[in-house]
């Protein structure tokens, strides 16, 4: 046996690699590590461990107002990207139509751009047609912003999913909406799961379009933003650990079922 | 057929209905204010280039515009040195599918997490009485704070290629991830070595993804206006903090639409652009 010969390009990718992993999760691993520590200021050495800074977070009435529009704004949001997303996505694989590319175009274009421009054309039409902002507003912005979301996952699962199961459905006498219960939804209800996953997590995250859109009410971000163009506090360390900790365990599971390939096409 | 076309208008009308008034009704809108005329404290109706005029002689745009442009770019040069290594390395030397797919989910996480919190992150990081200054100080390297770090340009390109990094990473590796071994091992049976095998084959392979890459990373760069506020320094306006203020403090929602109307042009150039040079590599979301 010979060892093998030191590779050095090979190490060199490795080493690279590395640091740009190392690059991707440090900030994240310090956020974490500040909102523990009892000093209130985020600087080394650390000064020991405490629970004020998420206790202080979870008492402030501001931040759990905020907190509570985030949720509702985001659940309205899911809702709308699945009710919009849904026949976008089985139009686009479905029928062939004048302006279909056109159309795939414009749909896809909001996550392409920068929120901001959503934001921006949203406000100049609600303006002018005298609709007052509010909450509401902004679920039409997120809707609006993420629902491109949905339409890319589904279109992708529809691509390869096997319509050949649904003309048998057919032929073995089921009604339409038989089939689509029964065949095609256990087959892009992954797809649905995850993709919706995704648009709460980018919705309750979202300051772009919020910006512009939110009238006196604030979501949890435009809180936090209005909190840390002042200073810095460890409170929002500690609510940021929160969300930091949820939003990673729900995209985990929502990439998970958006790769589902339990049923691929033969 | 008949069926087939009542089917296809139920499908289709809800989407288009909802597509014009949220997408293509605002966009029209936007586009007509950017030729009104402002009047304290509104805008009234106008058909003139006067904002557009403003735009290009104001040189106080032209900085901005130019800043913008330049930090874009920066960004994706710096997210392209990060992400092609480590797309390079999970596709083509980790051999086990089961850890490249969980380094590769890791890798992509946090693009969809917080995007506020993660700017933040790097003030507290870059800052005089951050994280770098006071590990440096703790460890005996620098005797007292240093400025420099937080408030610059620089200290923006960092934060915003972390954020954006991501959008390069997913492409680039897609891209590689799809070329065949059997190319590798023909060009090196033929007697290449491995930087030409690497610079004929797995490079110009590579190059929809990295374009893809460019594409979203500049596009999501040139439209930031969190990470300017948070890290940028007084010299560090972009064409989205501009628009931020014509559209609230400074009440003059015709410039702002102009400018919004020009961010729009560039993003859609850069976006049709790459999308003549390639049809693969677009961005998979999972």
């Amino acid at each position: 046996m010979h060892k093998k010969p030191f590779d050095f390009w090979n190490n060199a990718v490795a080493l690279a690699a590395f640091c740009a992993f190392v690059f991707l999760y440090l900030p994240i691993v310090t956020l974490i590590l500040f909102s523990f520590n009892s000093n209130n200021v985020t600087k080394l050495p650390l000064t020991g461990w405490t629970l004020d800074w998420y206790a202080k977070a979870l008492t402030n009435s501001d931040l759990l107002t905020a907190l509570w529009n985030s949720i509702i704004v985001a659940i309205a949001t899911v809702f709308i990207c699945l009710v919009i997303g849904v026949p976008t996505a089985f139009a686009l694989d479905r029928f062939q139509f004048p302006g279909k590319n056109l159309f795939r175009r414009l749909v896809l274009l909001p996550i392409t751009l920068p929120g901001i421009i959503t934001g921006v054309s949203i406000l100049s039409f609600f303006s002018m047609v005298n609709i007052p902002l509010s909450l509401w507003t902004v679920i039409v912005g997120h809707g609006t912003a993420f629902t491109a979301i949905v339409v890319t996952s589904l279109f992708a699962r529809l691509q390869r999913f096997d319509r050949r199961l649904e003309e048998a459905s057919a032929d073995a006498g089921a009604q339409p909406w038989q089939t689509f219960l029964y065949i095609t939804l256990p087959n892009i209800r992954t797809a649905l799961i995850g993709s919706g996953l995704i648009c709460f997590t980018l919705s309750f995250d979202e300051i772009p379009v919020t910006f512009f859109l939110t009238g006196r009410d604030n979501t949890l971000p435009m809180y936090i933003w209005s909190v840390v163009r002042r200073g810095i506090t460890p409170e929002i360390n500690a609510i940021g650990t929160i969300i930091i900790i949820t939003s990673i365990v729900i995209i985990f599971f929502s990439i998970l079922m958006i790769n589902d390939d339990s049923n691929p096409k033969k | 057929m008949r069926k087939n076309r009542i089917a296809f208008l139920s499908v289709i009308s809800g989407p288009v209905l909802w597509w014009s008034l949220v997408l293509l009704v605002p966009y029209l809108i936007m586009f007509t204010l950017s030729f009104y005329t402002r009047k304290f404290p509104s805008h009234i109706p106008d058909l003139h280039f006067g904002n557009y005029a403003i735009l290009l002689a104001d040189p106080q745009y032209v900085v901005v515009f130019i800043r913008t442009i330049k930090v874009a770019f920066f960004v994706s040069i710096t997210s392209f040195l990060l992400s092609f290594p480590l797309a390079y390395f999970l596709a083509r030397k980790v051999r086990s599918k089961r850890i490249q797919l969980m380094l590769y989910v890791a890798t992509i996480i946090p693009l969809w997490v917080s995007y506020l919190l993660r700017a933040y992150t790097w003030k507290t990081i870059l800052g005089s009485e951050g994280v770098l200054n006071s590990f440096l100080i703790w460890t005996g390297i620098i005797k007292a704070p240093v400025s420099f770090f937080l408030y610059n340009q620089v200290a923006m390109i960092i934060t915003m290629s972390y954020i954006f990094m991501p959008f390069m990473m997913m492409p680039i590796y897609a891209s590689l991830e799809k070329i065949p071994d059997n190319l590798i091992n023909a060009s090196k049976d033929l007697g290449a070595s491995r930087l030409t095998s690497f610079l004929r084959i797995t490079l110009p392979l590579s190059m929809p993804g990295i374009l893809a890459g460019f594409t979203f990373t500049f596009c999501m760069a040139s439209g930031d206006f969190i990470s300017p506020v948070l890290v940028g320094g007084p010299y560090s306006n972009m064409i989205a903090n501009v628009v931020t203020s014509q559209f609230g403090l400074a009440m003059n929602w015709p410039l702002g639409s102009a400018i919004s109307v020009i961010l729009l042009a560039i993003v859609i150039i850069v976006i049709s652009i790459s999308d003549r040079f390639e049809n693969t590599g677009r961005v998979n979301l999972g």
